[in-house]
């Protein structure tokens, strides 16, 4: 599969121009590379849709709800690696973007978001569809500008595209007043940018890099603990160089699936609350964690005081505030994770010439008595119902590591990061920080648009569908053949396990009625959208049915697959339980030797 | 759990003590005395912070306020390196019997009667907090109407200065 191209557009030179703030708007956007951006025009921001009518260089697509346009600047970013852009007007429209900003935010997307702003003479004073949004993102945003001059536009929309992209990538959003849009002001590009506080270290400290070669080559339980970090720095081709070179096992938290191909033998799965036996037991008893990308987030680590209690840590990241924050680190380094895993290759290599290389032969040995002990599976449903799992196994068997998927939030998101295969980095799109039902649907249209060459599945739950299916009709309109996967239990089915779990199967508020009252009827809505609907009931029809929809091509397609509402994910590490006290399944702890 | 002072050196841009003081509260950390003040360079303003925190979670508030796009350096100063001064108006209640009284005390901590009243005096002083703490403790008696203080500002000894170019954010490296 083709890496996905993230060169940014040349730099092109323009002499300082005589226009309104809303073309110099445009022509940054221009300038900055953006070839498309999604959004809805509103009052405020109205002045910058009447240029934006006449470039030839710029798509935009008309989402149906600002929510879609975030998610979609998101899933365009995931895919491509590029900013994704989305704009909204003042207001109502600024705040429908907050939860895919907090969701970009959380996973560390690049995105600008463009915002419509009342005139600067109103400011302040309640005006219609007035909303403070550079204050009310503040805590969600890399950064945030409200853009008080014309003549600032530029800087502004550089600085913002900069921002995002550099460093530890965020979303930042851009606010602008409509009058400064409407005023006359001139262009000119590349304009100076002032960033005097924003200085990422991105060169890993060389001491630190052979401080962490003497632990690797020394570690006699070592793993290689990879994070959506890895993704972000375009280091998938130097983290299988040196995971080849090391032989280390290695584990992909969900927010890195596909930067290391499942196939690998040293793959050992996704480890946290819903990960493989291998993967968790391997942090658990790891004498040294080797951490690029990863933030020992609450859902890898359970109860943290027990989290890899005789392990050692190496921990890699571009921001500084990551190290120490959770769990102390031995080696902190900090830098861009390509740059550091590029330079660790070379001095884990001058160890083992001077003879310091560890047996890890043991080590494999246990792990594998793990991985073939307690490997990925389910049960086949007793009441005749169609496994989720299953469908989403089926799917990713049939069509194959050479796809996009993005799941929703919930336990068809866990189950598609379980059981479908990754093999290439930018092919997992999901929303792991914020959890965000809804992301799904916009997400794969969005990484549709920066990858048409590639299929997108959407792998949605009803719950999640219901939130935002809405930008299916801006697909079918478009021209945005995204293939969507229901997998309809009736239930808001995670939430449903926790119920099942922990509150004695009182199932407060959990079904939706999709079952019950086939309310909606997805095949029909599908149909309303502009979509072709498909139904799947039975196991037998599960391939035929995702065949059928891998040969259109021309239109969106939607599957609801109406799967049993008892399945549940596991392994499962309950909340603020110690990884130590995984269950393989319900009411089994796996075994392990007891003196290793 | 101990008092810290950092210095804080940000653009001077609308916004900034937002985005400090939502930091914060954001983290779960609180601002015992806040001030705000330009510097000898225009474009810069300089923030000094009372915190009171563990080591640790000072550790993570510093960087969290490192990462701010505005902010340019951030230095905690040691009580015992830097002079720390904050400033206190107090109106103490006065007659003919206790007016003595109160500007004996007003010269002993080279203090400043700013405004007279029959009634009462309004005194300034500055000083770092134990000595305005004193004070107040010696004026008690007499009986405060009013009391407003400054938040504290604090520059380290010596000849080094957190505004020199050269050393505009360091960031640690390791950490």
């Amino acid at each position: 599969m083709a890496a996905p191209d993230a060169s940014a557009a040349p730099t092109e030179i323009t002499a300082a121009t005589p226009m309104t703030g809303a073309q110099s708007f445009v022509r940054s956007l221009e300038a900055a590379g953006v070839e498309v951006l999604f959004g809805i025009p509103g009052g405020a921001i109205l002045p910058a849709y009447d240029p934006l009518y006449d470039s030839t260089r710029l798509r935009h697509i008309l989402v149906r709800h600002e929510q879609g346009a975030g998610h979609a600047a998101t899933g365009y970013a995931q895919a491509t690696g590029r900013v994704g852009v989305c704009i909204a007007t003042s207001g109502p429209g600024a705040t429908n973007l907050v939860t895919p900003i907090a969701d970009a935010y959380m996973d560390s997307i690049p995105m600008v978001a463009i915002t419509g702003q009342v005139a600067r003479s109103s400011i302040g004073t309640d005006a219609f569809q007035e909303a403070d949004i550079s204050g009310i993102t503040m805590p969600i945003t890399k950064h945030n500008f409200l853009v008080k001059r014309p003549e600032d536009i530029p800087q502004a929309i550089a600085e913002a595209f900069h921002l995002a992209s550099t460093g530890r990538p965020g979303p930042v959003l851009v606010d602008l007043p409509k009058d400064i849009l409407q005023a006359n002001t001139m262009f000119a590009w590349p304009p100076k940018m002032d960033l005097p506080g924003y200085k990422p270290v991105t060169r890993p400290h060389s001491k630190q890099i052979r401080e962490a070669a003497k632990l690797i080559v020394a570690a006699k339980k070592p793993v290689l603990y990879v994070g959506g970090g890895v993704i972000r720095a375009r280091a998938s081709k130097a983290l299988r160089t040196l995971a080849e070179l090391t032989g280390i096992p290695l584990v992909t938290t969900l927010m890195a699936r596909g930067a290391f191909p499942d196939s690998h033998p040293q793959h050992l799965g996704m480890p946290g609350m819903h990960g493989s036996v291998s993967a968790v037991t391997a942090l658990q008893k790891s004498d040294l964690l080797i951490t690029l990308g990863a933030r020992f987030d609450d859902r890898v680590t359970g109860r943290l005081d027990s989290f890899a209690p005789d392990a050692q840590v190496i921990h890699a990241d571009i921001d500084p505030a990551e190290i120490g924050k959770n769990r102390h680190a031995d080696v902190p380094i900090v830098g861009d994770v390509n740059e550091v895993i590029l330079e660790l290759i070379p001095a884990i290599e001058a160890e083992y010439a001077a003879g310091n290389r560890a047996d890890l032969t043991g080590w494999w040995k246990q792990l594998d008595r793990y991985r073939e002990t307690y490997p990925l599976g389910y049960e086949e449903p007793t009441d005749g119902t169609l496994a989720p799992q299953y469908v989403i196994e089926r799917l990713g068997q049939i069509v194959g590591p050479d796809a996009i998927y993005a799941a929703g939030v919930g336990q068809h998101q866990m189950w598609a990061a379980q059981f479908i295969k990754y093999e290439n980095p930018y092919t997992w799109l999901n929303s792991g920080g914020l959890g965000t039902m809804g992301y799904s649907v916009p997400a794969a249209m969005g990484a549709k648009v920066g990858r048409p060459d590639l299929t997108v599945w959407s792998i949605d739950g009803d719950g999640c569908f219901q939130m935002t299916n809405q930008e299916l009709a801006t697909c079918a309109i478009e021209g945005i053949p995204i293939k969507v996967a229901v997998i309809n239990n009736g239930n808001l089915g995670m939430v449903r396990q926790w119920q099942t779990l922990f509150y004695g199967q009182r199932y407060s508020n959990t079904e939706l009625g999709t079952h019950k009252h086939r309310i909606p009827d997805f095949v029909k809505l599908a149909d309303a959208l502009g979509c072709i609907g498909l139904r799947c009931e039975s196991k037998a029809d599960v391939d035929a049915t995702i065949e059928k929809a891998m040969s259109i091509n021309d239109q969106p397609v939607v599957i609801d697959f109406t799967v049993g509402a008892d399945a549940m994910v596991w392994p499962m590490v309950a909340a603020g339980m110690s990884n130590d006290e995984i269950l393989a399944a319900r009411d089994i702890r796996p075994v392990f030797d007891g003196n290793e | 759990m101990s008092t810290h002072t950092l210095s804080v050196l940000v653009e001077n841009k609308p916004g900034v003590l937002a985005r400090v003081a939502a930091l914060f509260s954001r983290r779960g950390f609180n601002i015992e005395s806040l001030a705000v003040g330009p510097t000898e360079r225009p474009e810069l303003s300089r923030i000094t912070i009372l915190v009171s925190v563990e080591e640790q979670p000072l550790e993570q508030v510093t960087k969290q306020l490192n990462k701010l796009i505005n902010v340019l350096k951030i230095v905690e100063l040691e009580d015992s390196e830097a002079v720390l001064r904050e400033l206190l108006l107090v109106k103490v209640r006065t007659d003919d019997t206790t007016r003595r009284a109160v500007l004996e005390t007003v010269e002993l901590f080279k203090a400043k009667v700013v405004d007279v009243a029959p009634d009462v005096l309004t005194i300034e002083v500055t000083g770092p907090p134990p000595k305005l703490d004193a004070m107040i403790t010696m004026l008690e008696p007499f009986g405060i109407r009013e009391l407003v203080q400054s938040g504290m500002v604090a520059m380290g000894r010596g000849n080094r200065s957190i505004t020199q170019t050269a050393a505009l954010r360091a960031v640690e490296r390791s950490a």
